[in-house]
């Protein structure tokens, strides 16, 4: 979610503990601004309304943290986000957590044949960290499949081969035949066809040839509109379709993870997470993510106002058409044809969670496919999209 | 990974603040035209949780679905599934997220009526606390008594009331006031911690996220602010440690980890369990993460545990800690919601998974169902799709649990229909009905309370005086009929069952009548000792000995009757011959005729024989139970 009131929130946490501070020292508020903003009439600026940048307030921050420790009011602080923190409480992150795990283990332990979809980008990336956490000091007990269209950047299929070799962990790659056989691709055949034949048509003919009765993905219930009411255990036909009106309620944390032979689940263990939790997570934990999600200056054109990385040379450019450096970077990743790239300056993660927060289009925007029609997603996912 | 460390430390303040946010479940329930969905968009809205995009298609949405002319329809950003739309209904539960400074909301968005009741429960499953929309141009309303009830079975403690549509009966506080009265006098004995009626207008945003400007009387919070600041009682799963073993992890022989996600309390290395049903104790070792190993952990917590013995552990047990010890048993009775389009079948075999085990079962009674409208039983051989029921469980093997009451995590499971894998019902266990035979752990003081709670119900001495020919007995038995007929457990005491085994060697004088009503007394007291609601039909004419076996009662569970006859209309009716036979002299004392009866001044109930049926005094003694709480039934006594 973008938060435009977080910059707001932070100001006024900075200046209620800065006010907190002055009354515990007998320093000046102005003494206070100097040192966390090096500007004495800071505070007093902000408190009249006014406006400062995310970098600024994170260095007031830490300036203040400081302080506060050196006076001794170390109970005005966040604690350290992997211990539970004030009143045996949880923090939001530390539950969402739990949570994914706890998805994780019931599925291992209720299922014959799971498998985890991966798909490189950083949905997948937490996902992956979570599956660690879930089975150590085990390996995650069952391998990772890839349905690779073909047409990924090259720098997610690095990403990866490099992340499961580092891990020790099974990969399993499928690409459609009969796509490769009849040379679908988006720029050809559409974004339509492309996604359904190498996407969906892939998913399906890789979970019907390995039986797979379990497959985890990363689809979160903010993404989306339809995605807010899918379960965390998705229930799948034989034809692995999702039936939107006759899914299984899902009380508390007991999960009816019960299938007949040739019909599976989906199961969504970042449900409940949001693009920012995501983020902060990634942030909190140190995940590594594919450099893609780091602006760089990368090669684009502009088509109808979506920004394309030229990534290989399969895409065919139109008349005066010219691949310009942009500083550019992705908000999700996929299909490099029908993946928007942003500009941005943001080179680390810090400065990719400050553009998140304070971003006004919500992540899927730089997704081709959802605009091709307002119920697009639902009709992809009755018919076995994930 | 480009991560300057420079930035990394400037940004851990950043994001210790931005992370260390406590999280609240939050279930929202009204009816369509309550305005639901339009108040969580405005919540959406005006906590700025949207973006561009999503204004710009929310726009065009409008124009082709919404019903706020040419406005932007807020409804619209939370009403998900096409077919909603198109219907401009809610009809599944879907899951919003939003978040403020000071925490992470999930909102449960269910749809209101009584045919999506199983959508509700769901949805209350896992809330904290629930907003109950009510439109102030109507009140409370039936549908309002099914949403508390409803959010009150499923353990939820906190209530906000919305009073929405303010701006449709010019922003009354005399409205609201009589609102909020009406709603408090309602819910009193539903066991809310706290409730908090709020005064909104979803449509123009007056008290959702800012201060109203048209209610200036209105001195509370706003709702964002209440929902930001509300506190999380932990009156709910209050139970000692739990781990419900999940999964065993196993990597190699030399490391065995038992996982699960602690349902209550909290442990550390050192510290004692039990693990059941096995029973067998040990130490814990270690708490395991991939991060470290904890020194301790608690509720909610996904983690790892070893222990300091080798000891037979597998999923579908619970590790305790040894002082607090969850019950183990394979027979329940529990609030089930049926959710399946096919209806019960009591005496099928269904599938029963828990927090953390599956194993057969089978309802062996079904006890009565809950309208969930005036919540009044109703006695029924099935339930169907959204009713609930009380009935009782036979498990094909024990296991651990928690009363609902206590614990939400270890109380619950959800039936599985074994042919088609469908989830066709939720239930929360009110409590065993047997103590575990297999390990001895505690010693339980099975009390007073205890025993009725058993029976779900609360004893009572239904005292009948009363001529002889008055219809004591005629009306005691036709009570007797409706209490049995809700499910209570009940026994009459009359001249017939007494006189001619206990009390065979009593006459009819003053001391033998004395004696006699002091033995009914004592039984009755026993037979209430052991939970049951018994009803004495005695002539009893002393007002002393009447007098007496009221105090051997607990207070307040002595109910005296006054079958109120006169003696020409008794000796009219002379059903047994008997007034006629005393006139004769053929029987001596006989009360009205040569013994004196003494009319009570003060009785519970009085009923005229004269002016009301049998069928109507019973019913009016029936109604007066209710009336009292003594038909309630109070779970954790």
């Amino acid at each position: 979610m973008g938060l435009i009131p977080y910059i707001m929130n932070q100001i006024a946490e900075l200046l209620s503990r800065s006010e907190a501070l002055a009354t515990q020292t007998g320093q000046s508020l102005s003494t206070i601004s100097r040192k966390t903003l090096k500007d004495g009439k800071g505070l007093a600026r902000l408190k009249n309304g006014g406006q400062c940048t995310l970098k600024t307030i994170e260095r007031a921050f830490a300036v203040l943290l400081e302080l506060e420790h050196k006076a001794g009011m170390t109970g005005t602080t966040a604690q350290t986000p992997a211990n539970p923190d004030r009143d045996g409480q949880l923090t939001h992150l530390q539950r969402l957590e739990a949570q994914s795990i706890h998805i994780f283990r019931e599925v291992v332990a209720s299922c014959e044949n799971p498998v985890m979809l991966y798909s490189v980008g950083k949905d997948s990336s937490v996902m992956l960290h979570l599956a660690l956490k879930a089975f150590y000091p085990a390996k995650p007990p069952f391998a990772l499949l890839h349905v690779d269209t073909g047409w990924k950047f090259k720098q997610m299929i690095q990403f990866r081969d490099r992340k499961i070799k580092q891990l020790g962990l099974e990969l399993l790659v499928h690409t459609n035949p009969d796509g490769i056989k009849q040379g679908i691709g988006p720029f050809t055949h559409g974004s339509a066809t492309h996604t359904d034949v190498m996407k969906t048509q892939g998913l399906r003919q890789a979970l019907d040839h390995y039986k797979f009765d379990a497959a985890f993905g990363g689809a979160r219930r903010d993404e989306e509109k339809s995605r807010a009411k899918e379960r965390v255990f998705s229930f799948r036909n034989s034809a692995h379709h999702w039936d939107p009106k006759n899914q299984r309620p899902e009380l508390w944390n007991i999960y009816n993870t019960r299938v007949a032979k040739g019909e599976s689940m989906r199961v969504f263990p970042l449900s409940n997470w949001t693009e920012l939790d995501i983020w902060q997570y990634i942030y909190q934990e140190q995940i590594e993510i594919p450099e893609l999600y780091f602006a760089a200056k990368r090669p684009v054109v502009e088509r109808d106002g979506v920004l394309i990385m030229v990534d290989d040379d399969r895409m065919p450019l139109e008349d005066g058409e010219i691949p310009q450096e942009k500083m550019v970077r992705f908000r999700t990743l996929g299909c490099y044809p029908l993946t928007g790239a942003v500009e941005s300056t943001a080179t680390d993660l810090a400065q990719v969670i400050e553009e998140t927060l304070a971003a006004n289009t919500s992540e899927r925007q730089g997704r081709v496919i959802d605009k091709d029609g307002d119920s697009t997603m639902e009709q992809k996912k009755r018919e076995g999209y994930f | 990974m480009p991560d300057s460390s420079t930035s990394q430390s400037n940004a851990k303040g950043l994001f210790q603040s931005g992370t260390a946010k406590d999280l609240l479940r939050v279930l929202t329930c009204g009816s369509v035209d309550d305005g639901k969905s339009t108040l969580i968009g405005r919540l959406l809205f005006d906590s700025q949780q949207i973006y561009a995009d999503q204004m710009t298609s929310l726009q065009s949405d409008s124009k082709k679905f919404g019903t706020q002319g040419s406005d932007i329809d807020l409804a619209l950003l939370v009403d998900g599934l096409a077919a909603e739309r198109e219907q401009g209904i809610t009809i599944d539960v879907a899951y919003r997220f939003f978040a403020t400074k000071a925490r992470k909301f999930i909102i449960a968005d269910t749809p209101g009526h009584e045919q999506y009741t199983r959508n509700m429960a769901t949805g209350a499953s896992t809330a904290d606390l629930a907003i109950l929309l009510v439109d102030a141009r109507h009140g409370i309303q039936v549908q309002t008594r099914r949403h508390s009830y409803i959010a009150s079975l499923l353990g939820i403690r906190h209530v906000l009331v919305a009073v929405n549509k303010m701006d449709l009966v010019n922003f009354s506080q005399h409205s609201f006031n009589t609102i909020e009265e009406q709603y408090r006098d309602f819910a009193k004995n539903l066991g809310f911690n706290d409730i908090t009626c709020i005064p909104v207008s979803a449509l123009l945003g007056d008290n959702v996220t800012a201060a109203s400007q048209h209610m200036a009387w209105y001195r509370g919070r706003p709702m964002l602010q209440h929902l930001e600041a509300v506190e999380l009682s932990s009156q709910m799963d209050e139970t000692g440690f739990r781990l419900p073993v999940q999964w065993v992890n196993r990597p190699d022989s030399g490391f065995r980890g038992f996982c699960g996600t602690i349902a209550s309390g909290e442990i550390s290395p050192g510290d004692e369990v039990m693990v059941l049903p096995s029973g067998q104790r040990s130490h814990v070792k270690q708490i395991v993460t991939m991060d470290a190993n904890l020194s301790v952990a608690r509720r909610h917590q996904s983690i790892t545990l070893t222990l300091e013995d080798e000891i037979g552990v597998s999923r579908g047990d619970f590790i305790c800690s040894t002082d607090h010890l969850a019950g183990l048993s394979d027979q329940f009775q529990a609030h089930l919601i049926w959710m399946s389009e096919k209806e019960l079948f009591p005496g099928r075999s269904y599938l029963l998974k828990t927090c953390n085990t599956t194993v057969a079962t089978s309802i062996t009674s079904l006890k009565h169902k809950v309208d969930v409208n005036d919540l009044s039983h109703q006695a029924t051989k099935t339930l169907h799709l959204n009713e609930i029921g009380v009935c009782n469980l036979s498990l094909g093997q024990p296991i651990a649990f928690d009363p609902y009451g206590k614990n939400r995590t270890t109380g619950s499971f959800i039936l599985i229909d074994r042919m088609t894998n469908e989830t066709v019902g939720a239930g929360i266990i009110d409590f065993s009905l047997r103590r575990a035979s297999n390990v001895v752990w505690q010693d339980i003081e099975i009390s007073r309370n205890k025993r009725a709670a058993q029976k779900q119900q609360k004893p009572a001495v239904l005292w009948f005086t009363g001529l002889s020919g008055s219809g004591k007995s005629t009306i005691a038995n036709l009570v007797e009929k409706k209490l049995y007929d809700m499910g209570r457990h009940t026994y009459i005491l009359d001249g017939d069952n007494v006189r001619h085994g206990l009390n065979n060697d009593l006459g009819f004088t003053d001391v033998d009548r004395v004696e006699n009503i002091r033995r009914v007394g004592e039984t009755s007291k026993l037979m209430a000792d052991a939970g049951l609601m018994v009803l004495v039909s005695f002539i009893s004419p002393f007002r002393e000995e009447r007098q007496m076996a009221r105090r051997l009662m607990a207070d307040g569970e002595f109910i005296e009757i006054f079958v109120k006859t006169p003696l020409e209309v008794a000796e009219a009716r002379d059903v047994k011959g008997l007034y006629a036979r005393a006139r004769a002299g053929e029987i001596k004392n006989f009360t009205g005729i040569d013994s004196e009866y003494q009319a009570p001044k003060n009785a519970e109930i009085e009923v005229d024989t004269t002016s009301s049926t049998a069928e109507q005094a019973a019913s009016q003694i029936v109604d007066y139970l209710e009336k009292e709480g003594f038909l309630d039934f109070d779970e954790n006594p």
